[in-house]
């Protein structure tokens, strides 16, 4: 993760792209990968979208994307899933920042860093079933610190705590979203000059004088839009939900399962589609303030 | 020296946050049941058949997904670099997008196909488990593989490589294959082992499709009654991808630091 900003971007002097059907021929070479992307994620999200605009016999409708937006069981599940996401997003950007200062002031080689960033990956990706049992085993009933907590007289339990209740799934959220805030967050922290240090140390600034008025400003942008991506990544998920509690909690994604799976009632799966496509639309949202904050972040790295 | 100071107190409090679960699960999944410590919950894979051609039909995805992977990842980048170099922002700001796509949204999508186009094409690729998730697994690894591969890419001087294989007289693809892909094996490992990670963590898709023969999935089945075997084992596949990603990085890193020294 450290290669990103290192390497100077090849500079495109020699390349002949200036024939414009040279050009064309090269953007060839982009199809296959596009094309997939086209065809696989494309695919189902033309299918979400035209499935949430009809109904069951194929008739083009409002009604389910209007039912997904004010029956009070999704209002209720979009507001427990923008909670979750949110609190679990700031947490993890907060300390995942904290985190990837420390790591990337030890020496680039050290093994410190490698742990962190092969771990970072894994956990980052890896999705939430193992996290689930770890969290299980650990704060779970009969579980092994709560077990420890109970022998010095915290008894999580007694005072109201569940490992299936929205604070135990959060406290799982977190496992992953302090890695993936490590992995989006470090290409920025290397990013800030030593010079700028020396500079503002140079003209007297203290530690905090130099965070606040040199190092602060620079990051914010980035800081910004990886939280986001962290937000995005907990709305998204829900293998950790699924594990955890076996759909006890209503997050939105639990609400479109038992659609999709009729429990609810029959021609509910287009409710379930619309539901989908309100998460797509949030997530779109989400990332096109990304993609700015992203414009903004990368005038420090022009340099 | 307060510097330092605020740094203990970091790795620290992450040292308690994140080693105290993963502890706690080892030794949840040495209990037995009854009192006493014993390797049972991980010998279920050996006596347990779901758990068993769970994990083959996982693996047989990992590896039909890692393929496809890195066939549309390696050129794509390596032509990014070399012909597009503007375009090298956009598509690292694209490879966000996978990390925030619902996976329960891309099922939905699927979902509605299966059960609404009844098309030979469709039949097939629906047929088993392996034909129908790999392609969508495919979509959810290409945001990390891109990433991985594309700092491989960095670290080395790609156009020279290019351009001495091409001088020689190798076509494109042959001077990516027998001479880029080498270069940049590490990071081709990596990313392999990231999707290897993604196959053995992914229930939503496989769930709402009804492809229940998959390794996780049969984790999660397997703990409504026995929750030290799920524990063992979902423990046991976690450390597993991550010693294979840090040897990787161990012998990547040994092997560019060789390269920077001689």
């Amino acid at each position: 993760m450290s290669s990103l900003l290192d390497t100077p971007t090849a500079a495109p002097t020699d390349v002949p792209v200036s024939r414009p059907a040279g050009r064309w021929r090269a953007a060839l070479g982009l199809l296959p990968f596009l094309a997939y992307l086209v065809v696989f994620l494309g695919g189902p999200l033309y299918f979400v979208i035209s499935g949430a605009l009809s109904d069951p016999d194929g008739r083009p409708t409002f009604d389910n994307i209007i039912a997904s937006i004010t029956q009070p069981q999704y209002l209720a599940a979009f507001r427990q899933s923008l909670l979750l996401s949110a609190v679990t997003a700031v947490i993890g950007a907060v300390f995942g920042t904290f985190l990837a200062q420390a790591v990337l002031t030890g020496r680039p080689d050290s093994p410190l860093r490698r742990i962190m960033s092969t771990a970072s990956g894994v956990l980052a990706y890896f999705g939430g079933v193992p996290l689930a049992f770890a969290f299980i085993a650990a704060l779970g009933q009969t579980g092994v610190a709560t077990a420890w907590l109970r022998g010095i007289g915290i008894d999580l339990y007694a005072s109201g705590f569940r490992i299936d209740s929205l604070t135990g799934l959060g406290l799982t959220y977190v496992y992953f979203q302090v890695p993936l805030m490590l992995i989006l967050i470090s290409p920025a922290l290397e990013g800030l000059l030593p010079q700028w240090r020396e500079a503002a140390e140079n003209l007297g600034a203290s530690s905090w004088a130099y965070w606040r008025h040199v190092a602060l400003p620079v990051l914010a942008p980035a800081f910004a839009g990886a939280t986001l991506v962290l937000f995005g990544n907990a709305f998204a998920a829900y293998a950790t939900a699924l594990a955890l509690t076996s759909g006890s909690i209503p997050l939105v994604p639990t609400a479109i399962a038992s659609a999709l799976s009729g429990n609810v009632l029959a021609g509910q799966a287009n409710v379930g589609l619309a539901l989908g496509l309100d998460m797509v639309v949030v997530i779109g949202i989400v990332m096109i303030l990304y993609l700015w904050l992203q414009r903004r972040a990368a005038r420090w790295n022009k340099r | 020296m307060r510097r330092r100071r605020w740094r203990v107190v970091v790795l620290a409090l992450a040292a308690i946050y994140f080693l105290v679960p993963l502890l706690a699960a080892a030794e949840f999944s040495f209990r037995k049941p009854g009192g006493g410590y014993w390797f049972g919950n991980y010998l279920a894979i050996t006596t347990n058949d779901a758990l068993l051609t769970g994990l083959l039909t996982s693996l047989q995805i990992a590896l039909s997904t890692a393929v496809v992977v890195i066939v549309l990842v390696v050129p794509t980048a390596v032509w990014v670099r070399l012909r597009f170099p503007s375009l090298a922002g956009v598509l690292e700001s694209a490879t966000i997008l996978p990390i925030v796509i619902p996976p329960v949204v891309m099922a939905a999508g699927i979902a509605f196909v299966q059960a609404n186009l009844d098309t030979p094409l469709f039949r097939t690729m629906f047929s088993s488990s392996t034909a129908a998730l790999t392609p969508f697994y495919v979509v959810l690894a290409l945001p990390f593989a891109y990433r991985a591969v594309d700092n491989g890419l960095a670290a080395i001087p790609l156009r020279t490589l290019v351009e001495a294989a091409r001088n020689l007289g190798a076509g494109m693809a042959g001077a990516i294959v027998r001479v880029v892909l080498p270069a940049v094996r590490s990071a081709v490992l990596g990313a392999a082992f990231l999707t290897l990670a993604l196959v053995l963590g992914e229930i939503v898709i496989a769930r709402i499709l009804l492809y229940t023969d998959t390794f996780p999935v049969a984790v999660v089945e397997v703990g409504r009654s026995a929750a030290g075997v799920s524990v063992a084992l979902s423990l046991a596949s976690l450390v597993l991808t991550w010693v294979l990603l840090l040897a990787v990085s161990f012998v990547g890193g040994r092997r560019a630091a060789g390269r920077s020294s001689s």
